[in-house]
């Protein structure tokens, strides 16, 4: 059930709603790429969506405070982020829209410097170079052309099809469904496509974009438009975080090896509203929410640890007390971040100086001390 | 010194920035074999091979988006607009995303884009293959705006424009491409040149502001004007952003007068910016107002017709008799 009649045919499984391994013949590769994963591992994946939920609600909590304009909630998508975020090599590049906080999680994105925009502090908020992650990018689908124009210098850097794991680079994008009728994206997927960029469109079908459902997006299942492009499709269970880790597993290797792109569509649900300003109640059902409620992806992979005796009820604490920390940290330092410096609004607007920039700049730092100097004025005149 | 036309002047310039720097590329539609709709690229596929001179899939937005991950690569990709009517698709990706990415992130980023577009009017096409679209990216911060109106400056500037850490979008006069003039391809080119206006026409009695297509109309007016003992200065402004204000207001302090010429609307355009400016800074020395000649508020009409709506040197000499007669 999902609301968007492009339904859940071929899906790509790993594990079930009840966190149970899923074993078919169609899934057999698949499966031979989490084999291998340990029990550390899957704790790693889980303690990645639990802080990525802990995030939310706390981002969440600020904004109702007062104290963030806007957030975004990647609650439900934990899965799909964590998943396919844990596949990349350190040196693969990501393009992420608003949402990717379980991306950022993975990436070791500062939890604080997430939330500089939107707390209105920053219009970006981190080093794109240190973790090799571009900034968040708010224009529906633009950022898609970034990735593939990116992905385009890396093959001129001859960086695809080394096969030396360590230099063999990959670009993904992220972005939603409502995304997919963009003109930016299509054309992205056009330039990847004839010249094949290492790269992983990677579509976090949420059901929703604001209140429009897939179904105004799109009338087919929204990976069939790959192969339209060229480009091989995956749907997978965006619940199901083995499956993502899986599928973009296999994209990555293909965008390495020199294969080319990938669109994977995984599909999932977004939770929460599509941000702290909006009101779901208005276009969606309980039932709806209730259904997805029951395939959530951080009780899917808990069921998994503990049907497995991986669980361990002495991390399960640690990993407790680190989302506490987290939000305490949060609720600390972000209250805490500043307005910057009036000047700020002038700088970096070029590399090189400017003159109407120089021209503004100091006009505005004149008014500025005429109306200091006025008010210790006028606090001399009433002494 | 060669002799050369515009449009080889860009060649032989956009041919040097390949040749010095090898993050250097050349992106558009039909750029390649067929060396561009105005042939400004021709023989650079064949020199520098398909990877440096890359004719694109015919989306503008993709080939701005693209030239800005590349720009993000550590490359240098200048992009061809095939005309000045079909930048819009590509407009949301200047402005949104260009112009801003390296104030977004505080300076960590660099998109050295140059856009190229041929632009204004007077060669007889049809429609969307006329206009002069510069006020949009002048009004927008983080974008370098210029254009060039002798070989000589259509040479240096394009070297400089790919040189630019900054995103530059290059107007190219296209009703000039085919004049020529002499150009030094050895000389250092003058400091600043993305900065700073030109005395291209020194006189004292009245100040002609010009860039681009409409410098050339206005040294003939200046020509007339010497006839009838009027010593007219033309300025070309070379860079529409940003404006080189105290050059022009230099120039209006000695003569007290002005006039602003562009092919664009003069409604909510360049001339208004340079009136605004000029009035701000030389109140005192004006004799009259700053007056513009400029395109009407219509869309671009047909070419039948184009020759009422360019500015043209009756125009410009009825403007200047206004401000003189004042
Ligand atoms: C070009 C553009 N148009 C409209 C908006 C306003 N807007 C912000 S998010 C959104 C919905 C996006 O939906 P989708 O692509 O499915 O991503 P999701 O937010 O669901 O992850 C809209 C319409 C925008 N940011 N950019």
């Amino acid at each position: 059930m999902s609301g968007d009649g492009t339904g859940e045919a071929g899906l790509v499984q790993l594990l079930d709603p009840d966190g149970a391994r899923v074993a078919t013949t169609e899934n057999a590769a698949y499966r031979g790429r989490v084999a291998t994963l340990t029990g550390d591992d899957l704790r790693g994946l889980y303690r990645d969506m639990a802080l990525t939920r802990r995030f939310d609600d706390e981002a969440t909590a600020l904004q109702r405070q007062g104290e963030l304009a806007l957030f975004a909630q990647a609650t439900g998508q934990e899965a799909a982020q964590v998943g396919s975020a844990r596949a990349l090599a350190p040196q693969d590049y990501v393009f992420p829209s608003y949402r990717e906080h379980g991306v950022m999680q993975v990436r070791g994105v500062d939890p604080v410097d997430r939330l500089r925009l939107f707390r209105g502090q920053d219009h970006g908020g981190w080093d794109p170079a240190e973790h090799n992650v571009h900034l968040y990018t708010l224009v529906i689908g633009s950022h898609a052309l970034h990735a593939t124009g990116y992905a385009m210098g890396v093959q001129r850097d001859g960086l695809v099809g080394t096969g030396d794991a360590a230099l063999d680079t990959a670009v993904v994008v992220y972005f939603g469904d409502g995304a997919t009728a963009q003109g930016d994206v299509n054309e992205a997927l056009v330039f990847a496509a004839v010249n094949n960029t290492p790269q992983v469109f990677f579509l976090q079908n949420n059901q929703w974009a604001i209140s429009e459902p897939t179904t105004r997006q799109a009338r087919v299942p929204l990976a069939d438009r790959g192969p339209g492009f060229g480009i091989p499709s995956v749907r997978v269970d965006g619940n199901d975080v083995l499956a993502c880790y899986a599928v973009t597993l296999e994209a990555l290797e293909r965008a390495h090896s020199g294969g080319g792109p990938t669109l994977i569509e995984a599909f999932t649900y977004r939770m929460g509203a599509h941000t702290t300003s909006d009101d779901p109640t208005r276009y969606r059902s309980r039932e709806e929410e209730a259904y997805w409620r029951r395939r959530d992806p951080i009780d899917r992979l808990a069921a998994l640890l503990r049907a497995e005796g991986e669980w361990d009820e002495a991390w399960a604490a640690g990993v407790e007390a680190e989302a506490e920390a987290l939000g305490e940290r949060l609720r600390v330092e972000v209250r805490a971040l500043g307005a910057p410096p009036t000047s700020a609004m002038f700088e970096h607007v070029y590399a090189t100086a400017h003159a109407t920039v120089e021209h503004d700049r100091a006009w505005q730092a004149e008014y500025e001390q005429a109306m200091q100097d006025d008010d210790a004025t006028l606090t001399e005149a009433t002494r | 010194m060669a002799t050369l036309t515009f449009a080889k002047a860009i060649t032989l310039g956009l041919r040097a920035a390949l040749a010095d720097d090898d993050k250097a590329l050349i992106m558009g539609e039909d750029v390649g074999r067929l060396g561009g709709v105005f042939r400004v690229t021709d023989g650079l596929q064949a020199e520098f091979g398909e990877h440096r001179v890359v004719d694109t899939p015919l989306a503008e937005s993709g080939i701005v988006g693209t030239a800005i991950g590349l720009a993000l690569r550590g490359y240098r990709p200048v992009c061809e607009i095939q005309f000045d009517g079909f930048v819009f698709p590509a407009f949301d990706q200047i402005t949104t995303q260009l112009s801003k990415m390296h104030y977004r992130s505080r300076g960590r980023l660099r998109v050295p884009v140059v856009i190229r577009i041929p632009f204004g009017g007077g060669i007889g096409a049809v429609e969307h293959h006329s206009e002069s679209p510069e006020a949009l990216f002048a009004h927008t911060a983080g974008l370098r705006v210029v254009s060039p109106s002798t070989p000589q400056d259509a040479y240096d500037m394009i070297r400089a424009a790919v040189a630019s850490p900054d995103p530059v979008i290059f107007f190219e006069p296209k009703g000039r491409y085919w004049s020529k003039g002499e150009v030094d391809l050895d000389a250092a080119p003058a400091a600043g040149i993305l900065d700073t206006a030109r005395v291209a026409r020194p006189g004292t009695d009245v100040t002609i502001v010009a860039y681009g297509p409409t410098v050339a109309t206005a040294l003939k007016a200046a020509d007339a004007l010497a006839g009838e003992g009027t010593a007219a200065e033309v300025v070309d402004l070379r860079a529409i952003s940003p404006l080189d204000v105290p050059a022009v207001v230099a120039s209006v302090r000695r003569t007290g007068h002005c006039v602003v010429v562009h092919e664009a609307p003069s409604a909510h355009g360049v001339g208004a910016e340079v009136a605004a400016r000029v009035t701000e800074e030389a109140f005192h020395h004006l004799e009259a107002p700053v007056i513009r000649v400029g395109g009407f508020h219509a869309p671009y009409p047909v070419a039948k017709l184009e020759h009422d709506y360019l500015p043209s040197v009756e125009r410009v000499l009825d403007a200047v008799d206004r401000s003189l007669a004042y």
